[in-house]
């Protein structure tokens, strides 16, 4: 089972970014659970979603308390959150930012972590290039499906067609595209 | 002009009554109680008291309200005296479909009896719901309003006798001033339910926009029939609001429920209008004014206005002064409409 | 077809498969986007010949509902918590006139102090109002027991609840296999009532009743319960000979064959359940579980022949009884009351408490070294509670309970809010 928890703030699309990657799972032929951390979800409160993805069916309710893969939507949440919280230390994390590991303040933090597994993404500025409205979900996505392969391209693209009218839907997979081949490079 | 506003504008009034007879109508305009056709929606044998003005008011509303849909009709009751006195398994009154769920919910129910029919291709079959004025005015006044602002296929009737009969005279927030209650007791410096509380029901309706809103008597048959069909012939929702004595709860003579409730209406206490979408479109004048006292003095509950050398004036001619904006709100007084036209019929 | 779906989106569509034609909606968290999935897909016209009616509270919901059965229409709403309780009157009166609606309850918790969060409180309110209660596992059984409760309700002309356990399931996405329409079609006849209210067959409906009858009416009721009890695991058996799956039922048993520990549950929880039972069993640990889907009927000879075998059972319940403990456990041990058995409550999940299965292991190996009490409470932060009881006992005027609790959980967060003040003399 892959465990993949999503920290952001209400208004990001928190809950939309695990239910995206349950699509794609799911289109993949997995079995895919995504839930919302239920409460406030008021804009800018930090909020937090979840998904698992396994070859299975999943019959866990809990919360995801030891994610191997971590989507930070939000920066600024470094450091009023603990987002790292539980993190496998052989896992993923994709952070939604256009500065380095020390200028964030965390290179310490991820040097201990496998090559590849931690990568930034500058998935709002990628979203205002493509969609022209800050909304990242789609380059992270583009992120965690090159870096942990959980989740194929193709299934990423069908997840965004699924979920937006055709317009928008194109001008994100554009920015999950782009996303993801960054972080391939990486 | 018709015949029949030929016959109204020469006014046979009947003494007593002070309303226009049968014998003065032509044979398709009397009342529908007078027919040997009637339906009979609430037969007799029910256990209502003597001059249960409640029994009257539901039987005349219904039996108009069968007549003009042809027998396709479904009620809907609200817990209350007419519910109760009305049944009990298994000697049920009524000859028409009956559904009686809560004391709260009867709107509700009859939007869901007039969904659940027009679903099943049956929009032909009409709902009329009921309730006295606890279950309208208060408990059920969310539910009521629901349905108004819904604007739900629903003719709603409200027998009001102005308290909690059913549970032993208690005030509701329909009982008028002054009025003794089981909860608003004749004691005290000021005896009886005070002044300045209470709902205005037909204006509240009003308020809602809803294609039709009347206030009927038992005193006047034709009348309340008239409303009732008028009613039947529209459609969205629709409220009629009756005025029932109720001998127990007043304190007044059980041969006496047409005669209260008809000074009730000439001292202006009790005005009779129509309203369409929000605005008055008639009311029924009066035509000889009686004061406010005529109508209190056969009721008990308010016997403490009238004892022997401590007659309560300021609180009767408050009173008084209540019936009098009555009479000024709705221009019930003929001299007041210089255009004498009969209001009864409106075109 | 099989779609990955939010469990509220799911119910939507399998409730528009059985064709309601009245749908009362209310908004309550977190039932609501069931309501809402409904409503767009009649606005839509793709649910046709169904009236969608957006009412003033649950307790108009229902009695909508209610006058809708009453003519023959097939009738649905949902709700949860304080709806529940606010349509109180009219979930009594729709089971005592046999009106067969379905009812979801998005299983939520009951204030004070307000909590929006999962928990059992709601339903079990209710549990005694005369209405069948099934109990879904995933939201594929949401899906699937909403299918058959129209076919259970019907044929008995008895009210059906199904209990989904709010956010853990109505807002969780996971694949669910929607059927088709011909399907639920072949499985769902339509609608025929027991009594109709009719113009050309006038009777009355909702009478009173005196002592003469009432307690024969009454015990009708409770005929037609155990009636239900026989026609659940049929209905269960043709459902599954169509749609080729396994829902509903009775009790489900998981591996419990020789075990000397059975944990009963009702509700999602018996996912997490199984997956520790299954960690124990590796290690060597003879324990298993035994799901209620039906908990109105309780299903006492299913429940004893699933549970007789066991040594000690531990009724994992998401709801207390203060004064008491637990229903279901109560409930439980009088279907063992001919094969005495320890019978542990433990109270877990209240108001969105999250069960883990880290919890569940330690509870689980403390049960099986019988050294539960007979109400343990899973999680229970003891040392505020402590605080508390401390507080009052010293303090008359102690104030608020929630908010002490919560001072006490985030001292740090509450000096810097509010400096603190002198302590009553």
């Amino acid at each position: 089972m892959f465990e993949t928890r999503i920290h952001g703030r209400g208004g990001q699309g928190v809950v939309t970014a695990a239910e995206l990657l349950s699509v794609a799972a799911f289109d993949g032929g997995k079995h895919a659970q995504a839930f919302p951390m239920f409460g406030s979800e008021r804009m800018g409160a930090p909020v937090v979603s979840f998904c698992r993805i396994d070859e299975q069916e999943i019959r866990r309710r809990e919360p995801i308390m030891e994610p191997d893969a971590l989507i930070i939507q939000d920066p600024t949440l470094l450091h009023s959150v603990d987002v790292f919280s539980g993190v496998n230390p052989e896992g993923y994390i994709i952070i939604n930012s256009t500065r380095s590991f020390e200028e964030l303040g965390i290179a310490e933090f991820v040097a201990s972590f496998p090559p590849h597994h931690v990568c930034d993404i500058g998935a709002t500025e990628l979203a205002m290039q493509h969609v022209g409205r800050p909304v990242p979900n789609a380059a992270l996505i583009g992120g965690f499906a090159a870096i942990t392969g959980q989740i194929g391209f193709e299934s990423v693209s069908k997840a965004i067609r699924e979920k937006f009218p055709p317009a928008i839907a194109e001008a994100n997979v554009a920015a999950a595209r782009e996303a993801y081949d960054q972080a391939k490079e990486a | 002009m018709t015949e029949e506003s030929a016959l109204q504008k020469v006014k046979f009034y009947q003494t007593g009554t002070h309303t226009v007879g049968n014998r003065f109508m032509s044979e398709a305009n009397r009342t529908v109680q007078a027919s040997i056709d009637r339906s009979n929606a609430i037969t007799s044998g029910h256990r209502a008291c003597q001059g249960c003005g409640e029994a009257l008011g539901a039987r005349y509303a219904l039996d108009s309200a069968m007549r003009a849909t042809d027998g396709d009709l479904v009620a809907v009751n609200a817990t209350g005296c007419l519910e109760v006195f009305t049944t009990p398994y298994p000697e049920t009154s009524w000859q028409i479909p009956w559904l009686h769920s809560l004391f709260g919910n009867a709107p509700a129910v009859a939007s869901g009896v007039a969904a659940g029919l027009r679903r099943l291709g049956r929009d032909n079959v009409r709902v009329v719901a009921q309730g006295g004025d606890g279950g309208t005015v208060d408990i059920g006044f969310g539910c009521l309003s629901g349905m108004f602002e819904r604007n739900d296929d629903v003719l709603y009737v409200c027998y009001d006798n102005e308290a909690y009969m059913n549970t032993g005279v208690q005030r509701s927030s329909a009982t008028p001033p002054t009025a003794r209650t089981a909860t608003t007791p004749a004691v005290g410096d000021a005896p009886g339910n005070v002044f300045g509380t209470g709902k205005n029901l037909p204006q509240i309706a009003m308020a809602h926009n809803i294609p039709y809103v009347a206030t009927a008597t038992v005193a006047d048959l034709h009348d309340l029939e008239a409303k009732v069909t008028k009613a039947m012939g529209m459609h969205g929702a629709r409220y009629i609001h009756i005025m029932v004595p109720c001998p127990l709860g007043w304190g007044s003579k059980s041969e006496d429920t047409i005669k209260v409730a008809r000074l009730a209406m000439e001292c202006g206490l009790f005005p009779l209008f129509e309203a369409e979408h929000g605005e008055v479109t008639a009311v029924k004048k009066i035509r000889r004014k009686v004061p406010v006292e005529a109508y209190l003095r056969l009721q008990r509950r308010f016997a403490h206005l009238f004892k022997k050398g401590a007659e309560d004036h300021e609180r009767i001619a408050r009173i008084q002064r209540m019936a009098d904006a009555n009479i000024r709100k709705y221009g019930l007084l003929p001299q007041e409409q210089p255009d004498d036209q009969p209001l009864e019929q409106p075109a | 077809m099989l779609k990955q779906i939010e469990g509220s989106q799911a119910v939507a569509e399998a409730v528009a498969l059985c064709r309601p034609h009245v749908v009362c909606a209310y908004p309550i968290t977190p039932q609501t986007h069931i309501v809402e999935g409904i409503g767009a897909m009649v606005k839509a016209g793709t649910l046709e010949n169904c009236e969608f009616i957006n009412v003033e509270s649950e307790f108009a919901a229902l009695s909508v509902a209610i006058g809708a059965s009453a003519v023959g229409a097939r009738a649905y709403t949902a709700t949860a918590s304080q709806g529940l309780l606010y349509m109180a009157e009219a979930v009594y009166n729709a089971a005592g006139l046999g009106l067969p609606i379905v009812m979801t309850i998005g299983n939520r918790a009951i204030g004070s102090p307000i909590n929006i969060w999962n928990d059992h409180s709601d339903s079990m309110a209710m549990k005694d109002a005369g209405w069948i209660q099934l109990h879904a596992e995933t939201n594929q059984e949401a899906a699937d027991l909403h299918i058959q409760a129209f076919k259970l309700a019907e044929s008995l002309s008895c009210p059906v609840m199904v209990c989904m356990d709010g956010f853990i399931l109505t807002h969780a996405y996971e694949q669910v296999d929607i059927p088709t329409q011909e399907q639920v079609d072949s499985f769902l006849p339509p609608f025929e009532p027991v009594q109709q209210l009719d113009p050309a067959n006038p009777y009355s409906i909702g009478a009173m009743v005196g002592p003469d009858a009432f307690a024969e009416v009454r015990y009708l009721a409770h005929h037609k319960q155990m009636e239900a009890l026989e026609r659940i695991p049929p209905i269960a058996a043709e459902f599954k000979e169509i749609f080729g799956r396994e829902a509903g039922g009775l009790v489900k048993s998981y591996r419990t064959e020789d075990a000397e520990t059975i944990v009963v549950a009702l509700g999602s929880v018996n996912g997490t359940i199984k997956e520790v039972v299954d960690a124990q069993r590796e290690a060597g640990v003879k324990i298993g579980s035994v799901s209620i889907c039906s908990f109105r009927p309780f299903p006492l000879a299913a429940l004893h022949e699933a549970l007789k075998g066991a040594k000690r059972i531990v009724c994992l319940e998401k709801s207390l009884a203060p004064g008491l403990g637990g229903m279901l456990a109560s409930n439980v041990r009088m279907a063992l009351r001919s094969h005495p058995l320890p019978v542990y409550t433990v109270i877990a999940g209240l108001g969105g408490r999250v069960i883990t299965r880290k919890s569940l292991s330690e509870l689980f190996e403390r049960a099986g070294r019988d050294s539960l009490e007979d109400v343990t409470f899973l999680d229970l932060n003891w040392e505020v509670v402590q605080e508390q009881i401390a507080r009052a006992r010293e303090l008359r005027h102690s104030g608020p309970i929630a908010e002490n609790l919560l001072k006490a959980l985030n001292p740090g967060l509450v000096e810097r809010v509010s400096p603190p003040r002198e302590a009553n003399p």
